[in-house]
């Protein structure tokens, strides 16, 4: 089968690889019909995430067709059309048990700060990704879903991911009637905390970016006011004027580790890997909340330290809200309200690109190219 | 506001907001937020049919974190430890935790380690590296490379590293191997010189 493979920082390409195998009586081989590259792809793609091996496939957001199953698999059989979040988990683990599907203690034996993800290194466990025409699903009574018969299939691939950890950072900011949530960020799951903030009552969302094509898709999308940071001397002063300096009171990091605004964090992070992540965006969020305010973080961070501002966070009383989202269980409720026509999830789509020409795709993306916002990933066989 | 207990006051009601805004407020109720709070107790809504899972058959070594009790039941088989890398990435996971720095800057070198023995590899193959395919660079022409990088980005200030990061070391490498050469050139001519 083809696949994307790593070769290296900033270096990718399509290789003839074997078709998975059923290793444990749970999994699933499912043919790819739909993948996506994300945002923390490109901390991989940069070479930022310690353990990022040479041939290892990336992509955790995919959906596809069963095409075989393993012994075990109650609920699955080959020609269903399914959606796969992006954890991969065993659904009876202490973690399981209690929801916490991102934090299965089952699958990675890598790492125990981290649970089990598609594609993401072996610091998450070591699985192959979605950036190919088959992978492997272990538990394939848990994890996957049937896409339901009137969803789209770009709309079910966001929803694998970018969707659910926009709606899950929303609801980790414990949004209250008429609050002030300001979300930086203005990718994919940034576009959709600030549309999911609305839902839960949000009076008033701001989106913080440097893209401005970004920005005008927060406006359009996701109806949101918006702050160019590249035109404020300190966006932080800039957002305490625009709450009447009190801070907003959430405030949503749908940034994450390849933060930008500050040479010093950026490149000590994403250039020279001394850092876990650039904490540009998370003290920005830490510094622009009001006393007392949430700070709930969706942007991905590496296992390395960062200098994150905790006396800050301290001082003010922050409730700092984190995790990876347990993906799948938010798909019920973004189910209905798609279903309803709340919002329409691949209004964010901006580019299709074939399999074989996924290195390009990964330049777009990381250079920030022809205006992109999300990219999806469209094998060929599919 | 702020300086007195009011709280500054929205420039519009919540009524103004549902009719505006699709789907304002239907998830205002925290009953109807799936994940909020993150912990709840209900082993029963995962589709998981053990107590715990069958164990996978592991096909050589597997490294693991010390801080696992035992090899976890399910693990990723992409790419196994190989070659010097693998000797690194070993010594890693079988020494430092993951409270440790060594442990992760043992790993991030062991992938640099991997990346350049890899591509060393592949110059004696029948598909060797190539860096104008792998780094995808040939978008800059098809998808508005310059156009793209007008305005008021931040990410184009330091930019030009990336260049720098992924030829750097070619470029060292190539240099020092170039003046190796003319060096053994020189000693060898020297001794053939009779003067
Ligand atoms: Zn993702
Ligand atoms: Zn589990």
């Amino acid at each position: 089968m083809k696949a994307m493979v790593y070769r290296g920082p900033y270096k990718v390409r399509v290789e003839e690889k074997d078709v998975p195998a059923i290793e444990h009586p749970n999994d699933a081989i499912i043919r790819v019909t739909l993948a996506a590259i994300c945002g923390s792809d490109l901390h991989l793609y940069h070479g930022m995430m310690p353990d990022t091996r040479v041939g290892h496939t990336f992509g955790h957001e995919f959906i596809g067709v069963v095409e075989q199953v393993g012994s075990s698999v109650q609920n699955l059989k080959p020609g269903d059309r399914v959606m796969v979040p992006f954890n991969v988990y065993c659904g009876s683990c202490y973690f399981c048990a209690r929801g916490l599907y991102s934090n299965c203690h089952n699958v990675n034996p890598n790492a125990t700060a981290v649970g089990g993800i598609y594609g993401y290194s072996h610091t998450c466990g070591g699985y192959d990704g979605g950036q190919a025409e088959f992978v492997r699903v272990p538990f394939a009574d848990v994890g996957p879903s049937l896409i339901p018969d009137w969803m789209d299939d770009e709309d079910a691939l966001l929803c694998t991911d970018a969707l659910a950890t926009g709606y899950f950072g929303a609801q980790l900011g414990d949004i209250v009637e008429g609050d002030t949530v300001v979300v930086f960020g203005a990718g994919p799951v940034g576009l959709f905390a600030a549309k999911s903030a609305w839902f839960m009552g949000a009076g008033r969302v701001i989106v913080i970016d440097h893209l401005e094509y970004r920005l005008e898709k927060a406006r359009e999308f996701a109806h949101a006011e918006t702050f160019n940071f590249a035109e404020h001397k300190d966006i932080v002063v800039e957002m305490k004027k625009a709450t009447g300096y009190l801070g907003a009171d959430v405030v949503i990091d749908a940034v994450g580790a390849e933060a930008d605004g500050n040479f010093i964090q950026h490149v000590t992070s994403a250039k020279l890997k001394l850092q876990g992540g650039s904490p540009v965006a998370l003290n920005w969020a830490i510094d622009s909340v009001r006393k007392g305010g949430t700070v709930s973080v969706m942007g991905a961070y590496g296992p390395m330290f960062s200098a994150v501002k905790f006396g800050d966070a301290l001082n003010k009383g922050l409730t700092l809200n984190m995790n990876q989202c347990p993906a799948k269980r938010q798909w019920p409720r973004l189910f209905e309200h798609i279903k309803n026509g709340h919002l329409k999830p691949n209004d964010i789509v901006t580019h299709r690109i074939p399999l074989e020409h996924i290195a390009e795709g990964y330049h777009i993306f990381s250079a920030k190219l022809d205006n992109v916002i999300k990219p999806l990933i469209v094998p060929s066989a599919g | 506001m702020t300086y007195t207990a009011r709280k500054p006051p929205l420039a519009r009601s919540s009524d103004q907001l549902r009719a505006q805004i699709p789907g304002w407020g239907v998830d205002l109720d925290p009953a109807d937020r799936p994940a909020f709070p993150q912990e709840r107790y209900d082993p029963d809504a995962t589709g998981a049919h053990w107590d715990f899972p069958e164990r996978q058959t592991a096909h050589g070594f597997r490294e693991r974190s010390i801080e696992h009790e035992f090899l976890p039941p399910v693990f990723g088989t992409s790419a196994p430890l190989h070659g010097v890398s693998g000797a690194v990435r070993r010594f890693a996971y079988a020494r430092f935790s993951e409270a440790r720095a060594a442990h992760w800057l043992l790993l991030l070198g062991a992938d640099r380690i991997d990346s350049t023995g890899a591509h060393l590899r592949s110059l004696a193959t029948l598909r060797p590296d190539n860096p104008i395919s792998e780094t995808g660079i040939r978008a800059e022409l098809t998808h508005h490379g310059l156009s793209s990088r007008r305005g008021n980005r931040v990410d184009t200030r330091h930019q030009w590293i990336d260049p720098v990061l992924v030829a750097g070391p070619w470029v060292v490498g190539a240099t020092i191997a170039v003046k190796a050469a003319r060096r053994i050139a020189r000693t060898k001519a020297r001794a053939t010189d009779p003067a």
